[in-house]
């Protein structure tokens, strides 16, 4: 029980120290580092596909992404663009409102009984390469397609315009 | 497995709800105070985990296989929103040498 307490202090410290830190690869690493919570809280949930996806696509394509378009813009601490200070004042005044927000709202939910598990293997491949492939096999094919384009469009931003220079 | 299967029901779903929306709310205030277009988009990403994560936990907590299924969708349009996204990035850091957001004023009214 405390496994879940200590690891969502350390979720929550990790992703405030990526919003806080003035480098962006640092911001970049401790992202890296709170996506392996967020992993390490997929195992916990017993949702190993979860898990195992979120550490491939997240730490390893995302993340990898982001690194390499940080190296290729060759950004550093002395060039990063800060708010001033009453711009980000009311940036976390606002966040915290949200914040109080959404807690309070969640008091009109009744506390929860920690409930006996239906089904405890819920989150292995094989059950839910039976529903995905069952009940959501369109929404499937049509992410595949999404992919595709999204992959076809980065090309297409990313290439030089021949007749600019 | 067992012990890991008594760890979830020791804990109720609520501190689960707190616990996604205050890495939400970690996110909106990153895209509210930084003006990194990068870090935007991180903080863009640490809400999406977020919900992935409070999905993830209504789906086993309720035995219904669809919530983690919505995860997995969900991933696919991240992963297609960041390669769009950076490649967008890529574009504008070409053409302005820079990144700050207050440099992109072209679409102000």
């Amino acid at each position: 029980m405390s496994l879940f307490y200590f690891l969502a202090f350390l979720s929550i410290f990790f992703a405030v120290m990526v919003i806080l830190t003035k480098n962006p690869v640092h911001s970049v690493l401790y992202l890296v580092i709170t996506f392996f919570t967020f992993t390490v809280h997929y195992i916990l949930l017993n949702a190993q596909f979860l898990a195992v996806v979120n550490f491939i696509v997240y730490m390893g394509a995302i993340m990898v992404l982001f690194l390499f378009v940080l190296m290729l813009l060759n950004l550093n601490k002395e060039s990063e663009p800060m708010k001033s200070v009453l711009v980000k004042v009311i940036g976390v005044i606002a966040g915290m409102c949200l914040l109080v927000t959404v807690a309070g709202s969640m008091r009109v939910i009744e506390i929860s009984n920690p409930l006996v598990l239906k089904n405890p293997d819920i989150g292995l491949v094989e059950n839910l390469g039976k529903v995905l492939f069952n009940e959501f096999l369109l929404p499937f094919e049509l992410s595949s397609i999404l992919l595709l384009t999204a992959m076809i469009g980065a090309v297409l931003l990313a290439k030089k315009e021949p007749n600019k220079s | 497995m067992e012990t890991i299967v008594q760890n979830i029901q020791a804990v109720p779903i609520n501190h689960y709800i707190l616990f996604s929306s205050i890495i939400f709310s970690i996110g909106v205030i990153g895209v509210l105070i930084r003006r990194n277009v990068i870090i935007i988009m991180m903080s863009v990403e640490l809400m999406l985990n977020a919900v992935n994560l409070l999905l993830a936990a209504f789906s086993v907590y309720h035995g219904d296989a669809s919530g983690q299924v919505f995860v997995f969708f969900i991933m696919a349009l991240a992963a297609a929103e960041v390669a769009v996204g950076l490649a967008i990035i890529v574009m504008v850091y070409r053409n302005t040498r820079s990144i700050d957001i207050n440099t992109l004023n072209k679409l102000k009214w």
